[in-house]
């Protein structure tokens, strides 16, 4: 923004602007009025973008009450601030006064929310002139652009016995594409101070990007090398290949890995979901240039592609940037049949060996779809139970009453085709079945009795009055966006999902917990010394 | 960035109004802002700054102590590190373990991190809750009460939080005892966590002891970012924090020194949870906070070109060239009020030596303090690092961060604001100068993980004496 001295006076307007705009909806917009000089309000316009640094002042400087509360202040600081800005259209000023009262000022006040503050965030659906579409919050803020994007696919379309390769693929996007081979690659994308990763979920494979806008058309010309031409070079291959699999040597050694790959392997054993993300040591052995290829073609399309671009960008440019990037792909992928799917039912529970003072547990359940009706009101009973932060009933009994572990939480992972409640723990080894027992107990208390009114009440407090947090950032706008557009909401659900959030009753909390805590269902499986063993070693 | 909860406005007015000021808003083209950084001074000596960042209205408030690990009495290893934990339990005004519930209730997200040099209590939370978090710290500060039974249970937490972060963690146990060996005589080679048998001794006394030697508005700093200005949070401050009580006593004693490095020290781990045989590399190095002018800053530039990345030349020589390694990198932390350290890695490729990729390793070292960096690689590693200055405005916790952690440290605003013109002075000369001296041997320490032979396991390095 222009700078930082206004910028310390809009704040002020800004928690104005919803009481002032409220006292405004009282006076309807009337069209403008035929005898108004159209230049002159066009020139107020005009005249308030280059001088949008003294229209702010004007307006915001007084107290939000004052400006909030007085419409005649408004009207003044307006004329003001026309003497201010230009004698030519004075005359116009009675005329263009009321239109301007409930118009042009009002936007000006919200425009400080806009550009300077933007309270008010703007989503808008930008369609490339070849078709392309994405979501884009515009924010000049900051010379930076963040785009986000995911084809639909991820790791459950690895082919039998080639497990792990949509995260080998992950890894191979900046190893070199069109001319440019992998040092050449990465020496212009650091020239640049580009950004740009890959990861791979079970259900998309997602990409990164950002860039500052000093360098933006550089860096996307790079992005779309790596999305259309990656090189796959047969050095560039074995290093990756090598780096994969002593990540797994790790990994088979790491118990909170192991833990949460058994659970995903008890719980959808035969499906797409119970196999290894990452694949094994013979799958990533298995794993070709050709199977890269392969699975780039097959899920990298238009038709599975999402994105969400955030920052220093216009609509037409982004149009641009889209067709650019992602407009070769082609139009239809690929993607193999996943079925629907739920975790084993039963109850199950799995011990891995493992030489380590501190067992670590993972447990859980199957839990709504994304857009099941009562998928909100689990959300906000996972919260209730062993979200985040330290006032679950899990941390509670776990750790703040016993000492029993560091960490102890669990969270919803509602996937494309199943969904699951999960959660962990990690207790020295002779006390992790008193942190299970503790965790199923929970389970089984708030599946008879529901919460409490006061802890309905605190979750959803929490839920609607920290969801802003989740969008500070243009990279945390982005990632939020991504994730609604690839569940398929509009780009109203951000005004909507508070609501959503409050709609949830006790009598909707209590039906859903006797079904969501089914502590008979429950998988745990836990890596840690055997039972006795760990009594033994403390 | 983000729609307030609340109300929604009649939708045709507001849709017209959008549509308007949107028109305007897409004609403003602003250059490059850098965040616009406040400070003053509370008349108890608590020094303030705000960090505005209007696009979303949340702020994230921090307060930074001036006091870490490395002042803990000895014998007492982690108690700064215990307190902090404590400091979540109760006021007068806060009841037993209410303090993170209130907060959440509230919309926000609460938590704290300790350093050798620092701890800092933190609150992500909507602007308009911002003076009743500051109510809260500032009652904490001075107000904490204790139970015993709150203690004896937190102190099992902390073991927990031990084993999930070092015992469970062979690469931690190195880390650990590297640290050690690199520093002789400073406290900045006993673990932050604290060692396990001094921690199961921690008390009550020994938190409160603690907490009242060092926890005052004179010994602190506030950080707020987000949404607000220097003249929202002066009124806000003053009416809780400044209301307390300077501690004339407050400020941290010095810490010993260390004797010159005269010696390179080797540490050999194996543990059968290790997987992979790793080798690493410790240097001893000024920080920040006790460079010389613009040698932090040619550290930071030789380290990104030796150690950071693909591009690197360590990455490029063991991986891409000799094929020796499957990763190696490195870093270097600036950050320590009394020293700073440089640290290499590599795991070895299957089948070859660790010598071999020490020998490789040191051959590039040797190579840069004999000839230098080049200018296009200092070029592009002084891009990479004025760039990574703008991309962190874009996030309102990084800039409060790195503001907080200067500034606990005696650093200046003008100083972080400075940096990226620092950096961008730094000649290649600088650069070669910065690795003769720090990459001497004798200021090293030598760590290998080896998986142990015969899967003998490893036992815990010290067994905890209470239980």
């Amino acid at each position: 923004m222009a700078g930082p001295e206004w910028e310390s006076d809009m704040s002020l307007s800004r928690y104005s602007t919803v009481r002032l705009l409220r006292a405004m909806s009282a006076v309807p917009l009337e069209p403008l009025p035929p005898d108004v000089n159209r230049t002159a309000v066009g020139w107020v316009k005009r005249s308030a973008t280059q001088h949008l640094t003294t229209c702010i002042k004007v307006v915001g400087s007084r107290p939000a009450e004052e400006a909030g509360l007085d419409p005649t202040y408004v009207e003044n600081a307006l004329v003001s601030l026309m003497h201010l800005m230009h004698r030519k259209y004075r005359n116009e000023l009675p005329r263009i006064r009321r239109y301007l009262r409930c118009g042009t000022l009002a936007a000006l006040v919200l425009l400080s929310t806009l550009s300077g503050s933007a309270n008010a965030m703007q989503i808008k659906t930008v369609k490339s002139p070849g078709g392309i579409e994405a979501w884009l919050v515009e924010d000049h803020s900051n010379p930076l652009l963040a785009l986000k994007y995911a084809f639909e696919g991820g790791n459950s379309q690895d082919p039998e016995g080639k497990d792990g390769l949509a995260n080998f693929l992950s890894a191979m996007l900046d190893e070199g594409a069109g001319d440019l081979k992998a040092s050449e690659f990465q020496e212009r994308m650091e020239d640049i101070a580009m950004r740009m990763t890959h990861e791979d979920s079970k259900d998309a494979f997602y990409g990164n990007f950002e860039t500052l806008s000093a360098n933006r058309d550089r860096a996307v010309e790079l992005l779309r090398l790596a999305i259309t031409a990656p090189r796959f070079d047969a050095d560039a291959v074995e290093r990756i290949r090598k780096q994969l699999q002593a990540n797994l040597v790790y990994a088979d050694r790491d118990p909170e890995k192991v833990a949460a790959r058994e659970w995903y392997a008890v719980a959808f054993e035969g499906h797409a979901y119970g196999r290894p993300a990452q694949g094994t040591q013979a799958s990533v052995s298995a794993i070709t240039r050709d199977d890269l290829e392969a699975y780039r073609k097959r899920v990298f399309a238009r038709s599975s592609l999402k994105v969400v671009a955030v920052g220093d960008i216009s609509e037409a440019e982004l149009g641009l940037l889209l067709d650019k990037v992602f407009g070769s792909l082609p139009a239809k992928d690929g993607l193999a049949t996943v079925p629907q799917t739920a975790p084993a039912a039963g109850g199950r529970e799995k011990h891995v060996e493992m030489d380590v003072p501190q067992s670590v547990a993972v447990f859980g359940v199957g839990a709504m779809p994304r857009k099941d009706p009562d998928f909100m009101t689990a959300f906000v009973l996972n919260q209730l139970v062993g979200g985040g932060g330290f006032a679950s009933r899990l941390m509670e009994e776990v750790r703040e009453k016993r000492g029993l572990a560091y960490s102890v939480y669990s969270y919803i992972q509602p996937f494309r085709h199943t969904s699951v409640l999960s959660g962990s723990v990690a207790t020295r080894g002779d006390a992790v079945e008193k942190s299970i027992d503790l965790i199923r107990a929970e389970f089984t208390r708030i599946a008879d009795n529901g919460p409490t009114e006061e802890e309905l009440a605190n979750t959803k407090s929490y839920l609607t009055g920290s969801y802003a947090l989740r969008f500070d950032s243009n990279v945390k706008i982005a990632s939020q966006l991504l994730g609604l557009m690839e569940e398929g909401f509009g780009t109203d659900y951000v005004e909507n999902r508070n609501k959503l959030v409050e709609a949830v009753t006790m009598a909707d909390a209590k039906r859903v917990a006797r079904r969501l805590f089914d502590a008979k269902n429950l998988i745990v499986t836990i890596v840690g010394r055997p039972p006795a063993a760990a009594a033994d070693k403390g | 960035m983000q729609s307030p909860p609340g109300p929604r406005l009649p939708s045709l007015l507001l849709w017209a109004l959008l549509m308007l000021a949107t028109s305007l808003a897409v004609t403003t083209r602003p250059a490059a802002a850098a965040p616009k950084v406040s400070e003053f001074t509370l008349g108890n000596g608590m020094r303030v700054v705000v960090i505005s960042d209007h696009r979303a209205p949340v702020v994230t408030h921090m307060v930074w102590y001036r006091v870490g690990a490395a002042d803990e009495p000895k014998g007492v290893s982690g108690i700064a590190h215990f307190l902090e934990h404590l400091m979540f339990k109760s006021t007068d005004k806060i009841p037993m373990g209410e303090f993170s519930k209130i907060i959440a209730k509230l919309g926000g997200q609460d938590n704290a991190f300790t350093g050798h040099d620092v701890t800092s209590y933190f609150q992500r939370i909507a602007k308009d809750k911002l003076s009743t978090v500051m109510e809260m710290e500032a009652d904490r500060m001075v107000n904490l009460r204790l139970t015993e039974k709150e203690v004896s249970t937190e102190r099992d937490v902390i073991l927990e939080e031990r084993r999930s972060r070092i015992e469970n963690n062979p690469n931690a146990i190195l880390d650990e005892q590297m640290d050690a060996a690199l520093f002789t005589n400073h406290p900045y080679g006993i673990p932050v966590i604290g060692w396990e048998h001094e921690m199961a001794g921690l008390s009550q006394k020994n938190a409160l002891d603690f907490y009242k030697r060092y926890y005052a508005p004179n010994n602190a700093i506030l950080v707020v970012a987000g949404d607000v200005t220097a003249e929202d949070v002066k009124p806000l401050a003053e009416r809780t924090y400044g209301k307390l009580p300077a501690n004339p006593g407050a400020g941290r004693d010095p810490r010993p020194k260390e004797p010159p490095f005269r010696a390179a020290r080797r540490v050999d781990l194996e543990d059968p949870r290790a997987g992979k045989a790793s080798f690493h590399r410790d240097y001893v190095a000024p920080s920040y906070s006790t460079a010389l002018p613009g040698e932090a800053e040619a550290l930071d530039l030789l380290m990104k070109i030796v150690a950071d990345g693909a591009t690197s030349r360590i990455y490029k020589a063991l991986v891409v060239d000799q094929e020796i390694a499957s990763s190696a990198g490195g870093a270097y932390d600036g950050s320590g009020l009394d020293s700073g350290k440089i640290s290499f890695y590599a795991v070895p490729a299957d089948g070859v030596e660790l010598a071999k990729v020490e020998a490789a390793l040191d051959a590039v070292l040797e190579d840069i303090i004999a000839k230098g960096v080049t200018a296009a690689e200092l070029e592009r590693a002084k891009n990479a690092y004025i760039a990574e200055y703008v991309y962190d405005n874009d996030n309102q916790a990084t800039l409060a961060r790195r503001y907080g952690w200067s500034l606990a440290l005696g650093r200046t605003v003008a100083q972080v604001l400075a940096w990226p013109d620092d950096i961008a002075k730094v000649t290649a000369e600088a650069v070669k100068q910065a690795a003769a001296t720090c990459l001497d041997k004798r200021r090293s320490v030598t760590g290998t993980l080896r998986p142990a032979e015969n899967g003998k396991p490893a036992q815990p390095l010290v067994r905890n004496g209470r239980t």
